[in-house]
């Protein structure tokens, strides 16, 4: 999973990628959650394709998807690169494999690929830019790219003045790191 | 078995804006009155308190203020001729869930339909001819006037504290306003919002181009307020956590912060939460119910007997209720007969995204608010000549900066990765420059002999009972209004100066997984002939009499408005009625 998040957002001069981000670790605790398990969404049968305007109408669960991308991930790229785990190749081999599943060319039999890549490029993003509370978004680096404040709540000083650059840093719902005291 | 309860005066189905203002009157009117809501208690302070109400993923990617899809959906399709499926996950609106309903989650956008929505066809007729609408677009007249509802209108935005400009005040026209509204009696009860920078650009440009750009009318306060019930609501601070969550300020207009503490306080008031009613219950005769069946959080079944039943439940939910309680006549589109799920709509909604210099332009998108924001209502209803275009109806269009979420709005040119180097840096770029309002064009969707509701032949909902099933598609009328519509808002947007204008037309077919809005309308719709309305001007049921019918499925067809502020003129109108009125006489109030 670190891997992949960081090809989906790589890291850069300035802002780290979605492993440092600590993209994966926002997945996991999703899929281990609510999230995971499809809990609260329409699960009564009979399961049917329809058309794409119908959405999605898969009886896998989120985590069963992931599970599945994943195991299937690998199982391909070690018969395409000689026994190389997706983690084992390198950058470049990693985007092209990614890219063409993106683009339908690789196929897995045992889950729909494109949809699970889907599900990625959904989940890394909100890992990037959902409140630090939620395991991603580590010391708000996300926020801090864009410039997006956070939790602030109260912007009436500032609605007035049009054209200028908000200068305050990021506060997340458990506050900032540096006005909570050091533990010894 | 159902265990009995002791009866009360009235019962009303769902505790949102409409149960909670039929609740007041009619409590207020000396009735027992007893609210049944499906979903939890809401309060401000311990479900969505500043502390922790600004979380995007708990609140707009998980949907924790919504009805849960496992404990209710509907079905889709395009035509009548497929299988419709369950919506499993929603996408293209979010039906609301406990008190307060949609008003816990809107973005308290504020608006009155124009005068000649509510007499749509005789209007269009009159101007264009019978023959310019086509064959089968069923829009109908409404039975009810703007006149008729003005008063009405006026008493929610007081109630509300709306915040906005007066565009005609007793027929005379007001600079800064919207000039195309129907006169109201008196201003709204508080200023317009401040407007952000790129309304303030809007608002510019749109009157270089010969416009009358106006501030949208927002149940965002602009200043502290108390009702006239004596509730206070708090002044906006622009969080841009709004629509699709709670305001943990008390600065927008909801049941909970207009209504609902001063009817606690009436002792012939009670309310259930978690509870939600099956079925409406009628007597031998068919002609009059005897109360309502409902089922609590254990799964306990109960009977509430009352001499006069509110439906004041979301759009479709208010049909299917009357679908399986066997009220009215089922709509057959091939037959063209029954009332109950006919003139389905719901809302025509494109978006314009622009991209202005980085270097010069920083929109501070988070600073924001549900209904903040600068609109022109020239190509709305019938403000313009449809003659050359070959189309009916419009919306208006504005840029209402309603969030910077960076979830939700991180917009990206065209042609840029959806992933990868590319994407993050063009994310960056960006994020402060660029314009995606939260409303855009806000099209209104007329009515057709094949966008219905009926009851599905395969699913079922957790009690067993069908889902509803909705047969939904744009139709060319719609799809030209749209591009018409997103044509005249990029114009705007280019003479703001953006390096680049994106438009995304609505196009067909209608998308269940595409966010629009959540303006269900019509189904159980108003009207003055029994036989193509299911309910008469003052949301009687010509069935059953001792039922009313509230919220935007009396409508008969779409405008190009939000619907909230209509929908709670309704709800006054007919709570006017039914004191006035019905009380004194309980029956049918119109022979038709």
């Amino acid at each position: 999973m670190e891997a992949i998040v960081d090809r989906i957002i790589p890291p850069d001069a300035e802002t780290p990628g979605g492993k440092d981000a600590r993209c994966a670790v926002f997945i996991d605790r999703q899929l281990k959650g609510p999230y995971g398990s499809a809990s609260g969404l329409y699960r009564l049968g009979p399961f049917m394709k329809g058309t794409k305007e119908q959405g999605p109408q898969s009886p896998l669960t989120p985590a069963e998807l992931y599970r599945k991308g994943l195991a299937a991930l690998d199982q391909y790229c070690k018969a395409k690169e000689a026994g190389k785990t997706f983690e084992q190749l390198s950058a470049d081999q990693q985007d092209d494999t990614l890219k063409r599943i993106e683009s339908g060319e690789i196929k897995f039999d045992s889950v729909d690929a494109q949809g699970f890549f889907s599900a990625l490029l959904k989940d890394v993003p909100e890992g990037f830019f959902s409140d630090p509370i939620h395991g991603g978004n580590r010391d708000m680096v996300g926020w801090k790219m864009i410039g997006f404040p956070g939790i602030r709540y109260d912007y009436r000083d500032w609605i007035g003045r049009h054209n200028e650059r908000y200068p305050y840093p990021p506060v997340s719902i458990a506050g900032r790191a540096d006005w909570t005291p050091h533990k010894s | 078995m159902s265990r009995k309860l002791p009866a009360r005066d009235v019962v009303i189905i769902g505790l949102g804006w409409t149960g909670s203002i039929l609740a007041y009157e009619l409590a207020d009117a000396g009735l027992d009155v007893i609210a049944i809501e499906r979903g939890p208690w809401r309060n401000t302070a311990t479900d969505y308190p500043p502390g922790y109400a600004a979380d995007e993923l708990r609140y707009r990617i998980r949907h924790e203020l919504f009805l849960r899809p496992e404990q209710t959906t509907f079905t889709f399709r395009n035509k009548m001729n497929q299988t419709a499926l369950p919506i499993r996950s929603w996408g293209a609106f979010m039906p609301p869930n406990g008190v307060g309903g949609g008003g816990v989650h809107w973005n308290a956008e504020t608006w009155r339909f124009l005068p000649s929505d509510f007499v749509a066809r005789t209007h269009l007729t009159q101007r264009y001819g019978a023959g310019f609408l086509p064959e089968d677009m069923t829009i109908q007249d409404w039975g009810v006037t703007y006149d008729d509802l003005e008063p009405h209108y006026d008493r929610f935005e007081y109630l509300c504290g709306t915040s906005g400009q007066a565009g005609n005040v007793k027929g005379k026209i007001v600079d800064g306003g919207n000039p195309f509204e129907g006169p109201r009696s008196r201003d709204y009860p508080n200023p317009a919002q401040q407007q952000p920078f790129g309304a303030t650009l809007f608002a510019k440009a749109a009157r270089e181009l010969g416009y009358k750009p106006f501030p949208q009318p927002s149940g965002n306060m602009s200043r502290p307020y108390q009702n006239p019930l004596g509730v206070r609501l708090g002044p906006c601070t622009y969080c841009g956590f709004c629509e699709w969550f709670g305001c943990g300020n008390y600065s927008k207009a909801s049941p909970q912060t207009t209504i609902l503490p001063a009817l606690l306080r009436k002792s012939n008031f009670s309310a259930r939460d978690n509870s939600e009613v099956t079925r409406i219950n009628l007597d031998a005769s068919r002609k009059h119910a005897t109360g309502v069946t409902f089922v609590d959080s254990d799964g306990t079944e109960w009977e509430q007997p009352a001499d006069l039943v509110i439906l004041a439940a979301y759009t479709i939910f208010n049909v299917q209720l009357l679908l399986l309680s066997n009220i009215g006549k089922p709509y057959d589109p091939k037959a063209n007969s029954g009332v109950i799920g006919r003139n389905f709509t719901h809302q025509t909604i494109s978006d314009v995204t622009s991209f202005f210099d980085p270097a010069k332009f920083i929109f501070n998108p988070f600073i924001a608010s549900g209904a903040i924001g600068t609109c022109i209502d020239e190509f709305n209803g019938d403000n313009f000549d449809h003659g050359p275009h070959g189309f009916v109806g419009g919306g208006y269009m504005g840029q209402v900066q309603t969030n910077g979420r960076p979830i939700e709005t991180a917009p990206v040119p065209p042609g840029t990765p959806l992933w990868g180097a590319q994407w993050k840096k063009a994310v960056k770029e960006n994020y402060q420059s660029a314009l995606k309002p939260g409303t855009g064009v806000h099209g209104s969707m007329y009515s057709y002999r094949d966008v219905y509701v009926d009851l599905d032949p395969t699913y079922k909902d957790r009690f067993d009972r069908p889902l509803a099933r909705m047969t939904i598609d744009f139709h060319d009328n719609e799809i030209k209004q749209n591009k018409f519509l997103t044509d005249k808002f990029a114009e705007i947007f280019q003479a703001m100066g953006a390096k680049q204008v994106v438009k995304q037309y609505r196009k067909a077919p209608y998308d269940i997984t595409k966010y629009q809005t959540t303006h269900l309308c019509g189904g159980a719709i108003m009207g003055t002939d029994p036989s193509t309305s299911a309910l008469n001007r003052y949301l009687q049921s010509w069935d059953v009499p001792n039922l009313f019918v509230m919220g935007a499925s009396a409508f008969p067809q779409n405008a190009g408005y939000n619907p909230t502020g209509t929908v709670a003129a309704l709800a006054y109108w007919a709570a006017e009625a039914i004191r006035d009125k019905y009380l004194k006489n309980p029956g049918q109030l119109i022979n038709a």
